[in-house]
């Protein structure tokens, strides 16, 4: 049969999205249904001395309105979810509304409850607070200061959290031959779906449930965790996420607002809808990066690296996120000796509060952040000593016969051959040619540039007991159960929870397969608690890896399952069937066969089953994976910078990917291509921006730059295939690759470009402005 | 003192269509809450991302900025006019096939525009596509299917006009 696992398949899930309809959270209309806006704080630090609602109340249409004061002791604090331990983390607890102070520019104050949607705010602008302002503590580095202003009183110097990991000893760098020392700033980012967040609740007084449908990647976590800061049994709590604009991580987040919409669905006995706007979710959505990485890396003059020793100080924003401690802390630190065997590597993090926004996971989380030091480093490091860049690269890759291979932190690297996809990138850009092109064009006075990435990353998380014992507060395993109706048509139900990577495509190609049945007969239910019992969602590239195998191995016991009954009914043991194409045949018994079909219908009527055997032919996998799955690859940035006006234009851009098992040729080139348009945003045009005074700039689009078509050149994708080990699909993870790579392979490229005029960094994003500045700067030395 | 409701109406996909309005109703509020047809979106509020755009009497406009009211007495298509699944329109049959949308939240509106582009340059260059869309922004696909989508739809639009010319000539 033709093989449908790694086939170039159009998505199951578009027809519904390319004419219309979609199910997204805006699109829910329930019966009496209310609409609510949160009041948010316009001051980065301020304590709230009144709050007269008294004008709002009066309002058309107003049904009710809370505020913090009005909601102590009735709601719970909304809690960190990854608590590292061994860094004394200091959570500070986030009610769902402030209760006497805000904390950053988009706090919640009120909330307010009214018929329709424009009602709703038209009262909460009636609201009057008073505040009296207090100084913010802005910027990760000043806020550690003896004399900076305390976010919360009794954590001293903002500090959130002080983890380290790794040594190195000193005489290693005391007689490192060479060694470079470079400060990055990895800038706050805004996720950025166009699909702001949003909630909707309903409750339910007769049976006491409440559905709460919200834009969530992981809706069992959000279920365990709300029905804590609800006090309502996690079996009366039901989240849905419905589909969904996107989520980069902006969307892993329990935040207040969704604790909110349920308590006053709850309370009111109305249906409550909450949209965030656009300018709303830009003040009260988690952010991603923002770190200040100080890398020190040393080695020999021949180019081989001894040891990386990194500092990363990591604005954690008002409150603890979600997932935000792990970011910096196990995602980044251990990571930061990149695809190379670097003896020794130490990490030291601090995570400080702000009076900003939180900052939590935003695609790759952390991963992005170590890939970056350590591929600008290592450039600098050949700069110094006068090695090309690709040559530097292999001297200290991790060799093919070296895996599994534990790295300087203790990571155990499941499988890989790095040289393969560097060799493959190289085929489609000839670098000799190129290098001379370079010399010609630079006599010219153009400068042209060109950067590698040659990354890996950490994806797939897993076992759970080992994220237990890095402070995660959940598991890391996936579920899946796989359902044969009579009629032998499937429905699959996962625990990871899509919201446009295409689960209903790629999990289904894997039980077509496998089951010989066509696509068509294959239906996915994801984002429902209450159909699916439990499963922890999708972030981190763990779909494919993690669900994707709990899939495989669901759909493995349908068929064993399956061959019982074909035995049973062709009079024959077990071991003379074979399973293929859908058909249970006896081996060498021509005519001897059972379609799936029949089998399905013989399971699910029960008439005829082997003597013990039940009924139904459905079966279940809760897989929890033996390590974490690390993918890598090269990219290539070709750029040109005008020296007259400091604009950059990305030439060419190549990305040679090993993701392991690649189950859809065509879904995972539009992964690609999506993470490499926002790792090139963090490297060019994108950047959130506060003033002293913890004021948030860039509010909307108009300020903030996400990517257009016109922005980007062609780029051209391959992959190569390394199969991992840590699970039989032999899948890694493909999600987060392009953010990873992207951001330093442009950075390199640009930096390759300027370096006749001696720069060595200039921080990112690399606005026009930005890099005029640095020419014309060194133009006047 | 309350503002009485306006009366709107429209030609919607083909359909007459009217509701009771504030005056101060969005038109995308209008389409979607009013007349139902939620394959429209709002993505930025600031007519930026364009994940609302709509055809107004043969115009892409972003419905996020415009009033209901503005728009009384006009033919509008959203993306449920396009076509359907079991008709769909070239542009719809090409981000199938090309995997122009991941979430598929954006592209109700970028299909939209494209349709735009398509009609005033119906053979555009992949230079032309990109500055083309300038108006909506994906954050999922990095645009690059969505350019061969467009690219696709092109193809697909000017082989079934020569089809009609030649069916003319036959007949």
């Amino acid at each position: 049969m033709t093989k449908v696992v790694g086939a170039r398949l159009k998505r199951k899930e578009d027809p519904k999205l390319i004419t219309g309809n979609g199910y997204f959270s805006d699109d829910i209309k329930l019966p009496g249904m209310l609409h609510a806006a949160i009041l948010r704080s316009p001051h980065a630090h301020a304590m709230i001395k009144s709050i007269n609602v008294e004008e709002a109340l009066k309002a058309p249409g107003v049904v009710a309105i809370y505020t913090g004061k009005d909601l102590e002791g009735k709601i719970g604090r909304v809690p960190s979810s990854w608590l590292v331990p061994g860094c004394d983390l200091k959570e500070a607890p986030q009610y769902p509304l402030a209760i006497d102070r805000v904390r950053y520019v988009g706090d919640g104050v009120a909330l307010v409850i009214a018929e329709g949607r424009y009602a709703v705010r038209d009262a909460m602008y009636l609201i009057e607070v008073e505040y009296e302002t207090l100084s913010p503590a802005v910027g990760q580095k000043q806020s550690m200061q003896d004399h900076a202003p305390l976010v919360h009183d009794d954590i001293e110097k903002n500090i959130a959290f002080h983890w380290k990991a790794g040594a190195v000893p000193e005489e290693v760098c005391e007689n490192a031959e060479v060694s470079i020392q470079q400060s990055f700033y990895v800038q706050r980012v805004a996720p950025s779906p166009i699909e702001t967040r949003a909630a909707i609740g309903h409750y339910n007084p007769g049976s006491g449930e409440l559905t709460l449908w919200c834009t969530s990647q992981n809706p069992h976590i959000h279920r365990m965790v709300l029905s804590e800061v609800l006090s309502i049994s996690e079996a009366k709590l039901r989240v849905i996420a419905p589909d969904m604009g996107g989520g980069f991580g902006g969307k892993i987040g329990v935040y207040p607002d969704e604790a909110l919409v349920g308590y006053a669905a709850r309370d009111l006995g109305r249906p409550v809808k909450w949209i965030e706007e656009r300018n709303e979710h830009f003040t009260a959505s988690n952010y991603g990066r923002d770190e200040v990485i100080d890398v020190e890396l040393f080695g020999k003059k021949d180019g081989t690296l001894t040891a990386v020793r990194v500092k990363n100080t990591h604005n954690v924003g008002a409150y603890l996120s979600t997932m935000g401690p792990g970011v910096s802390t196990i995602d980044f630190g251990l990571m930061v000796t990149g695809s190379y065997k670097i003896p020794y590597a130490s990490c030291e993090t601090f995570g400080v509060y702000t009076n900003t926004t939180p900052t939590d996971a935003y695609r790759g989380a952390g991963k992005p952040e170590a890939t970056y030091q350590i591929e600008r480093a290592i450039d600098l490091f050949a700069k110094k000593i006068g090695m090309d860049p690709l040559e530097i690269r292999r001297k200290n890759f991790v060799q093919k016969e070296e895996f599994p291979f534990t790295n300087a932190q203790g990571l155990l690297y499941d499988s890989g051959d790095y040289e393969k996809p560097l060799a493959k990138a190289l085929e489609m850009l000839d670098y000799n040619q190129f290098r001379e092109e370079q010399k010609e064009l630079r006599k010219q006075g153009k400068l042209i540039g060109i950067g590698f990435s040659t990354y890996v990353e950490l994806c797939g998380f897993g076992p759970s007991k080992v994220a237990g014992a890095i402070g995660f507060q959940g598991g890391v395993w996936e579920n899946a159960t796989v359902r044969v109706h009579p009629s032998g048509k499937v429905t699959v139900y996962s625990g990871t929870s899509p919201h446009g990577q295409g689960h209903a495509t790629t999990f289904g190609q894997v039980v077509a397969e496998k089951l010989g049945i066509p696509m068509d007969d294959i239906e996915l239910v994801f984002g429902d608690t209450k159909a699916i019992s439990m499963g922890w969602g999708t972030y981190g590239s763990r779909s494919v890896a993690v669900g994707g195998t709990a899939v495989s191995i669901a759909t493995d016991r349908v068929i064993e399952k399956g061959k019982k009954i074909a035995a049973h009914e062709l009079e024959v043991s077990v071991e003379e069937l074979t399973f293929e194409n859908g058909i249970f045949s006896v081996n060498g018994a021509p005519g001897f066969e059972r379609t799936f079909q029949e089998i399905a219908k013989s399971a699910n009527m029960a008439w005829n089953l082997p003597e013990g055997l039940e009924p139904s032919l459905e079966a279940q996998s809760f897989f929890d994976p033996e390590n974490f799955v690390y993918p890598f690859g090269t990219h290539i940035a070709v750029v040109e910078v005008d020296k007259e006006t400091g604009q950059i234009e990305i030439k060419r851009y190549i990305a040679v990917d090993d993701v392991g098992r690649v189950i859809n040729p065509l879904t995972a080139e539009g992964q690609v291509h999506g993470g490499i348009a926002q790792g090139i945003g963090q490297a060019l045009w994108e950047g959130a921006v506060y003033n002293e005074d913890g004021q948030l700039l860039t509010g909307t689009f108009m300020d903030y730059v996400l990517p257009k078509a016109r922005f980007f050149p062609k780029i051209e994708t391959a992959f190569t295939e390394t199969l991992s080990p840590v699970n039989p699909l032999g899948a890694k993870g493909i999600g987060e690759t392009g953010t990873t790579a992207s951001t330093p392979a442009i950075m390199n490229a640009v930096m390759d470009a300027l370096e006749p005029y001696g720069i060595k960094d200039i921080e990112m994003p690399l606005t026009p402005e930005k890099v005029w500045r640095a020419i014309s700067e060194s133009e006047g030395k | 003192m309350a503002i009485e409701n306006v009366n709107v109406k429209v030609k919607i996909n083909g359909k007459e269509r009217c509701a009771d309005v504030e005056p101060r109703t969005l038109l995308v509020h209008y389409i979607r809450d009013d007349l139902g047809l939620t394959g429209t979106h709002i993505g930025c509020d600031t007519s930026q991302c364009g994940a609302c755009s709509v055809m107004v009497d043969g115009e892409v406009v972003k419905s996020c900025t415009v009033l209901a009211v503005q728009a009384d007495g006009s033919e509008i298509t959203t993306v449920e006019g396009l076509g359907q699944v079991d008709n769909l329109h070239p542009i719809q049959q090409s981000f199938w096939e090309k995997h122009g949308l991941q979430c598929g939240y954006c592209t109700p509106g970028v299909m939209i525009a494209a349709v735009g582009l398509l009609e005033q340059n119906p053979n555009p260059s992949d230079e032309e596509i990109r500055e083309g869309l300038e108006g909506v922004i994906c954050r999922c696909t990095g645009y690059q299917f969505i350019v061969e989508a467009v690219k696709h739809a092109a193809q697909l639009m000017l082989e079934s006009e020569v089809q009609l010319v030649g069916e003319e000539r036959s007949s």
